[in-house]
C-alpha cells in the first residue's frame, strides 16, 4: 500500500498538485470534472466556467485536499459533487450552490457562507461553520474544534449546522445566532463524550440542541442546558428529517432523543460591562 | 503620543505592489509516518505527503528527519552539518577530532533542483566520541554529543549541527519540501520513520540552520505553531546545560524532550503531559490520584510547558509521538493503515500516502498520538540517570510504592 524505495531516481521534483486545467467531460447540463492531481486554482476556474456556462451539475472526482471548492458561487440550483477529500474552506463564502462530498472534509466548510446546502458523507474538521450567516451544513460524523465559532442570525437568514457524530471544544463558541445540532450518532470515539469542553463560551444568541447528555463542566459560563421542549422539537424535526434523508437514517430513532437545549442565559451579557441601562 | 496622520497621506504604497497578486495560504505544514513492524518506506513516501501541504508554506524552509536509514553505521553517530565557509567547517572538524573517533567524513549527497541556492557547505560524519574521554569527563556518550552539539551551535561561527543521532539524520534547508528532499535525494533512503516539515516562518528568519526538524541526538522535531513561553523554556533548559542557539522558537521543544525522556527518563504519555499541560479546570475532574500527578508534573515541570500555538512530531530511533497544544490550536490528522500509523497537518498528505487507510481520524488536544516500531527500546534511554520510578516519585512526591505511581494511568 505504502510505495516502497524507488529503483529509479525521479525525473524531476515531486508534485503534490500539477497547474494544468483538469480533464472535463460534458454531458448536457452536467460535467464530471477529473480533479486527480490537479492544483485548486484551475479546478475552481474550471468549476466557475462550467456553471457561467450553464451546468448545474458538476462531479468533481479524484478530490485530494484541493481548497475552496464551491467558494463564492453566487447561483442557486447548482450542485457539486466532491468525491475524495474535500480541502480546506469549502463552500467558503458560498451563497446558493450546493456541495455534496462523498468523503471527509478537511477544516473551514462552511466558512462566512451565505446560502445554499452542504452534506459531508463523512467527518469534517475544525471550524466548521465559522462566521456563517445562513444556508445549511449537514455532516454525517465526527467534526473538529470550533464548530460553529461565531454563526450569526438577522431576520430569515439562520444558519444551520447539524453534525452526526461528535464534537471537540469550543463548540459554538461566541456565537451570535443560528441552529447548532450534535447527534452523536455516528462516531469514531464512543467512550468519549459527545461534546468537549467550553461548549457555548462566549455565546449570546441563537440556540444548540445536542442529543444526549451534556453536563454544566462542558459549558461556558453564558449559557444554561435545559431538556428540549415541545417548541425545541418542533424546530429540530424538520433539520432531523434533511439530515436523515440525506444520509439514510431512520429520523424517528434519532428523534427518539433524549434533547438537551443550551442557549445563552442573556441576551446582552455584556450589556452593563459598556453602558448604563 | 499624537499619531503621524501625515505620514499616511505620504506612505509609499508601491512596496507592497509587487507582493499584492500573491494569496498566502501558508501556516506551516507537517507530517510523520511510521511503520511499527519496524519495516522501511524510501524517503519519496515523506515527500509526497509534504507535496500536497506545499500551500502551507512559503518556500522558506522544507525538510525531514530518517529513522533507520544508516544500518551500515548503526553505531555511530551521524552528524549532519552545515557550514558557512571553509573556515567554519575547519574550526567545527578540529573540535571534533579532538574527541571522536571519525570513521567517515564526506559532502551530502546531493543533487542540482531549481530554486534551491545559497546552500552552505553540507557534509555528514559518522564517529564516536573516544572511550578516554568519556571516561576522564565521567560522561555518557549522549551527553557528550549533546554539549558538542551545543558547542558547535552556539560558539563555532557559522557552523551548525543539522542532526546528531544514530542510524538517523536530518536534511533541511531553505526551499519547499518537495525541492529539499529532491535535492538531498530522499528517495535513496530508507526509513521505518520518517517525519517532514513545510515551514512558514512568522517570527524568526527562513535560514537552512532554521528549517525544520530541529533535532538532538536521535530526536527530531518538526512544529507547526508558535511557543510562546519560549524566554521561560529557553532560561529553564539553561540550567540544564542546553544553549538556544538557532534562533527559532521549535528549538526549545527538542531539547526538553531530550531533558524530559533521556535524562528524566519519563515515560513519554507523562512528557507529553509535562509539555501540554491539561488545564486547571480539566485536573479538578480527575481522579484524587491522576490530580495529584498532575499537579505534580505542572509544579516540576511549569517551566518546560509549552504555552501557545502547536502542533508537533518528535520522531525518534522507536517511533513517533504527535501532540497538540491542549485547546487545538493548530491542524493535525492521524490515519492508520495496517501496521503503518501517519500523522499530518491535512488529511490529503494521509491519502497521497496510504491509498486506502483503515481508519482516519482528528486527535483530542493535549493526548499524544504515539507510534512504537516493534522490537526498538522506545524511547531510548542513557544508562547514567534517575530511573523512570524514581522520577516518577520525585514528580509525584510519594514514597509509598515507586513502581505503583508509575502505573497511575494518565
Amino acid at each position: 500500500m505504502i510505495k516502497a524505495a524507488v529503483s529509479v531516481p525521479p525525473a524531476g521534483v515531486i508534485e503534490g498538485y500539477r497547474q494544468v486545467a483538469p480533464v472535463i467531460e460534458r454531458e448536457g447540463d452536467a460535467a464530471t470534472v477529473d480533479t486527480t492531481g490537479v492544483y485548486f486554482q484551475q479546478l475552481n476556474d474550471a468549476i466557475r466556467r462550467l456553471v457561467a456556462d450553464g451546468v448545474t451539475t458538476v462531479r468533481v472526482t479524484g478530490a485530494n485536499g484541493q481548497r475552496y471548492i464551491g467558494a463564492g458561487l453566487r447561483v442557486p440550483g447548482v450542485r457539486i459533487e466532491v468525491h475524495g477529500t474535500a480541502g480546506n474552506d469549502t463552500a467558503m463564502f458560498m451563497d446558493g450552490a450546493e456541495v455534496e462530498v462523498f468523503g471527509n472534509a478537511q477544516d473551514g466548510v462552511g466558512n462566512t457562507m451565505s446560502s445554499g446546502r452542504v452534506i459531508v458523507h463523512g467527518d469534517a474538521g475544525d471550524v466548521l461553520g465559522y462566521g456563517m450567516r445562513g444556508g445549511r451544513v449537514f455532516v454525517q460524523g465526527d467534526v473538529g474544534y470550533r464548530v460553529g465559532i461565531h454563526m450569526k442570525a438577522y431576520e430569515k437568514h439562520v444558519p444551520v449546522v447539524v453534525c452526526g457524530g461528535k464534537a471537540r471544544d469550543f463548540f459554538g463558541e461566541y456565537m451570535a445566532g443560528g441552529v447548532l445540532v450534535l447527534l452523536g450518532v455516528n462516531t469514531h470515539f464512543p467512550e468519549q463524550p459527545l461534546v468537549g469542553g467550553f461548549t457555548g463560551a462566549g455565546m449570546h444568541g441563537g440556540v444548540m440542541y445536542v442529543r444526549g447528555t451534556v453536563e454544566p463542566w462542558q459549558c461556558g459560563a453564558e449559557v444554561g442546558i435545559t431538556e428540549a421542549c415541545e417548541e425545541d422539537l418542533g424546530v429540530l424535526r424538520p433539520l432531523v428529517e434533511e439530515y436523515a434523508e440525506a444520509f439514510g437514517e431512520d429520523a424517528e430513532a434519532i428523534m427518539d432523543g433524549p434533547f438537551v437545549r443550551i442557549a445563552p442565559v442573556s441576551h446582552r451579557p455584556y450589556a452593563k460591562l459598556y453602558a448604563s441601562m | 503620543m499624537a499619531y503621524d496622520l501625515e505620514r499616511y497621506d505620504t506612505f509609499d504604497v508601491t512596496r507592497y505592489r509587487d507582493e499584492s497578486p500573491f494569496k498566502i495560504h501558508g501556516g506551516c505544514g507537517l507530517m510523520g509516518i511510521c511503520d511499527e513492524s519496524g519495516a522501511l518506506m524510501s524517503g519519496d513516501v515523506a515527500i509526497r505527503a509534504m507535496a500536497v501541504q506545499r500551500d502551507r508554506g512559503n518556500g522558506l524552509g522544507g525538510g525531514f528527519a530518517g529513522y533507520g536509514i544508516y544500518p551500515e553505521f548503526a553505531e555511530l553517530f551521524a552528524f549532519h552539518m552545515m557550514f558557512h565557509d571553509m573556515r567554519a567547517k575547519e574550526e567545527a572538524e578540529a573540535l571534533l577530532a579532538a574527541s571522536f573517533a571519525i570513521e567517515v567524513a564526506e559532502p551530502m549527497p546531493t543533487r542540482p533542483v531549481k530554486g534551491i541556492t545559497d546552500a552552505p557547505l553540507l557534509w555528514r560524519y559518522f564517529l564516536a566520541p573516544h572511550p578516554e574521554v568519556l571516561e576522564e569527563r565521567e560522561m555518557s556518550a549522549e551527553d557528550y554529543v549533546v554539549q558538542m552539539v551545543m558547542n558547535i551551535n552556539a560558539r563555532v561561527d557559522g557552523a551548525f549541527v543539522a542532526s546528531s543521532g544514530k542510524n538517523m539524520g536530518a536534511f533541511k534547508g531553505v526551499g519547499y519540501p518537495e525541492e529539499i528532499g529532491h535535492y538531498f535525494r530522499l528517495e535513496e533512503y530508507e526509513g521505518h520513520t520518517w517525519v517532514g516539515h513545510n515551514r512558514f516562518p512568522t517570527n524568526t528568519p527562513g535560514w537552512w540552520g532554521g528549517a525544520h526538524p530541529f533535532t538532538l541526538l536521535d530526536w527530531s522535531i518538526v512544529h507547526n505553531g508558535e511557543i510562546s513561553s519560549y524566554g521561560i523554556n529557553a532560561r529553564y533548559l539553561e540550567q540544564f546545560g542546553y544553549t538556544c542557539s538557532l534562533g527559532t522558537d521549535t528549538e526549545v521543544a527538542a531539547y526538553l524532550f531530550d531533558l524530559l525522556l533521556r535524562r528524566h527518563k519519563l515515560p513519554v504519555e507523562l512528557a507529553c503531559k509535562a509539555l501540554a499541560a491539561p488545564l486547571w479546570s480539566d485536573i479538578d475532574r480527575m481522579s484524587a490520584d491522576d490530580a495529584a500527578l498532575m499537579r505534580s508534573l505542572r509544579a516540576v515541570y511549569g517551566p518546560g510547558m509549552l504555552n501557545g500555538p502547536f502542533a508537533i512530531v518528535l520522531g525518534f530511533n522507536g517511533g513517533m509521538v504527535a501532540l497538540n497544544d491542549r485547546i487545538k490550536l493548530r491542524p493535525l490528522v492521524a490515519a492508520r493503515s495496517g501496521s503503518t500509523l501517519m500523522v499530518a497537518s491535512e488529511e490529503a498528505a494521509i491519502r497521497a500516502v496510504m491509498t486506502a487507510p483503515d481508519v482516519v481520524w482528528a486527535p483530542k488536544a493535549g493526548e499524544p498520538v504515539i507510534g512504537r516500531v516493534a522490537g526498538m527500546e522506545s524511547p531510548v534511554h542513557s544508562q547514567l540517570h534517575l530511573g523512570a520510578a524514581e522520577i516518577s516519585c520525585a514528580v509525584t512526591g510519594t514514597d509509598v510504592s515507586c513502581e505503583e505511581s508509575l502505573e497511575v494511568a494518565v
